[in-house]
């Protein structure tokens, strides 16, 4: 896969030369991530893949720290939650960081999806790099749910009801899926024990499939914000320093913000009911999923009957695997899309609009709302994507990105 | 302000749905109160917490239990180990003999405080079937946090000031505790505060309103204790990034500088 990246390297230091002579890590890395010809003309919405990366990171450093202080069992999960809390030193610190990394995870990736849908990232010779990053995005929600099950507070509990109760709207086997889902005819401890064993193992998953979607990226490499190929290498610079420095920069940017939170607003993002240990018997006058969750919730009970509600949630997300072929234009960059620029907009006021709708209780006018949301939602993806490619005409595409990015420096 | 500059952090980062406040009920709003360890930089008022320990051990601790807290933790009260040994002399906690047999022996620093019944199911049959809540995180464990404490202790409207649509839409006997803040108003805690309820060492008026912000900010402080390390952290954290992200930021301009 790097054929194309210039002649191999040579390692004067001895030891790494005789190294990499047997494992070529060296020579991978500086292919790969040093000479690596990348577009230069990226802007701050490129770095969202290098921050999504180091939460991915965090996320699982401060994992297994906390699972060695975690009792998954439910009489004293929640405890054990409070004591890391209180007794475990800086324990406080490590929970306020995995706890609102898994936002902040999402918060980078939802932005990171954004930018491949609106410059149009998913098209040829790009599809399997989407499909994967998908798959990620299913693996990380997969993961975030179940890890807000282990403080067994309300909302973890009612929430784990709430959502594998969805698999008995399957017809005939519902039921028993659901029944092997919990381990028992309830959620109880064996739900919680599978839960945090699933919890720990998913996110090596993510990092393998995270891999995967490295290796694919680095076949045609980026696509950039005018969504044409680089022709030479005056429109290219190497990965480094040029873009270790601006995603390090960007990097940093995205840990203040994300401090302010952990260090001053640890509950924000939180729901005050999940300070409850889970009681079986009081159900909480609103079950709300975190809010990353909320747009899909708000799918889910749009839709009046349950098996076609879980259908929808299923398939709004089933839709972004079919992306690359529903979008039948040529043109990636939504910057030479003149109506496409707008749909864009449009979907993202959309998917708040879901995530309000999700956030409040269904009743008066959230319900018809919430329905006309979701028609859009899925009205942008399977009917505009497909006729817009056709009837829209593409502003004149630069003849190169160096064209383009001197000129622009010019003007 | 915290809420301010949180809501500005998140609007940049594009996660309006994260910011939905969910408010429901016919119950009012909680008003807002100023609190000593509200802020980025807020701490803990030691003598208030000290006197809300007072109400707790005086009033609350009858019914309520304080699980996750141990009498050694109130020596970050500000108190001297000494002086948390005379406050606990007369707590007796239960424990077994070298028999076996359960006993009860004076509490000490490392015990766990003492609750106030044996089990749930003891705890619910002295209180009408329900439990009183355990108060470890009760101040984070409520929309509204210390607000909603302090109006909850202060909120109570005695049966003759109800008007009568009141006692008619929320089925109210001469029996009920009628709260102006709790969700559905019928709640089962008696009021548990009252001028006078409490005498204060340091001769602060035990008014109801002194003796609920104190009790409030005292329960604040069980919730998260170390709020103080955590902001400190935050603060120096912040600093920090500010600094590494202004020399990124002047090294990517000049690694930048012969491309545009």
């Amino acid at each position: 896969m790097a054929s194309s990246h210039g002649t191999p390297p040579v390692f004067n230091n001895k030891v790494i030369a005789w190294i990499d002579h047997r494992l070529p890590i060296f020579s991978y890395v500086e292919k790969e991530y040093h000479t690596f010809p990348t577009p230069r003309n990226f802007n701050y919405f490129w770095n969202f893949g290098a921050i999504a990366t180091v939460m991915l990171v965090l996320m699982i450093a401060t994992g297994v720290v906390l699972a060695t202080n975690y009792t998954p069992h439910v009489l004293m999960a929640f405890d054990s939650v409070e004591r890391i809390d209180r007794d475990v030193p800086q324990g406080w610190l490590i929970r306020d960081l995995h706890m609102n990394g898994a936002s902040f995870f999402f918060i980078a990736v939802y932005i990171h999806i954004f930018r491949g849908m609106y410059y149009g990232s998913y098209k040829a010779p790009r599809e399997l790099l989407w499909i994967l990053g998908v798959v990620i995005f299913l693996l990380m929600m997969a993961t975030a749910f179940m890890g807000y099950v282990l403080p067994w507070g309300q909302m973890s509990f009612w929430g784990a009801t709430v959502i594998t109760s969805l698999f008995s709207a399957i017809p005939v086997v519902g039921d028993s899926i659901v029944t092997w889902l919990w381990g028992g005819f309830s959620i109880g401890n064996p739900t919680l024990n599978r839960f945090f064993a699933l919890h720990y193992l998913l996110p090596f998953i993510i990092v393998a499939v995270v891999a995967l979607h490295v290796v694919a990226l680095h076949v045609h490499g980026s696509n950039n914000p005018l969504g044409i190929d680089p022709k030479g290498p005056q429109d290219t610079v190497p990965f480094h320093p040029y873009y270790t420095m601006k995603d390090g920069f960007g990097v940093v940017v995205f840990l203040i913000v994300y401090s302010i939170v952990v260090f001053f607003a640890p509950d924000y993002l939180g729901d005050a009911a999940n300070y409850i240990q889970a009681d079986p018997l009081v159900t909480p006058t609103h079950i709300v999923p975190e809010w990353y969750f909320l747009p899909f919730y708000a799918i889910l009970r749009a839709v009046p009957d349950k098996l076609g509600g879980v259908i929808a949630m299923f398939g709004a997300i089933a839709v972004l695997f079919v992306l690359p072929w529903l979008d039948t234009s040529r043109v990636r960059s939504a910057t030479f899309r003149p109506i496409y620029k707008w749909c864009m907009l449009l979907l993202v006021i959309d998917v708040v609009v879901l995530g309000f709708c999700g956030a409040n209780p269904p009743a008066g006018f959230w319900i018809p709302l919430s329905q006309v949301a979701t028609l859009y939602y899925f009205f942008h993806f399977l009917i505009l994507l497909p006729v817009l490619g056709k009837i829209e005409r593409p502003l004149p595409l630069p003849p190169s990105i160096a064209d383009a990015v001197l000129k622009k420096k010019a003007g | 302000m915290r809420r301010l500059i949180v809501s500005g952090a998140i609007a940049l980062a594009a996660l309006a749905t994260g910011a939905v406040a969910i408010a429901a009920g016919t119950e009012a709003h909680p008003p807002h109160k100023h609190w000593h360890f509200q802020g980025p930089f807020g701490t803990y008022d030691r003598a208030a917490a000290q006197r809300g320990y007072q109400v707790y051990a005086e009033v609350c601790a009858a019914c309520h239990s304080l699980s996750l807290l141990a009498y050694r933790n109130l020596t970050e009260l500000g108190l001297t180990e000494n002086q948390v040994k005379g406050l606990i002399k007369d707590i007796q906690v239960p424990d077994l003999n070298d028999d076996g047999q359960p006993i009860e022996r004076p509490a000490r620093l490392s015990d766990s405080f003492r609750k106030p019944f044996p089990n749930a199911a003891a705890a619910a049959a002295a209180n009408n079937g329900k439990a009183p809540p355990d108060l470890s995180v009760i101040v984070k464990a409520r929309e509204g946090g210390p607000d909603y404490i302090y109006a909850l202790l202060t909120g109570y409207v005695p049966f003759d000031k109800l008007t009568p649509e009141q006692i008619k839409e929320f089925a109210v006997t001469k029996d009920d505790n009628f709260n102006a803040y709790f969700p559905g108003h019928k709640i089962a805690m008696a009021p548990p505060l009252s001028d006078d309820k409490v005498t204060y060492a340091d001769g602060t008026k035990a008014t109801l309103s002194q003796e609920a912000s104190d009790v409030t900010e005292f329960l604040a402080w069980a919730s998260e204790p170390y709020m103080e390390d955590r902001k400190r952290t935050g603060v120096r954290v912040i600093l920090f990034l500010l600094a590494l992200a202004g020399l990124m930021y002047a090294v990517k301009r000049q690694v930048w500088s012969n491309k545009h």
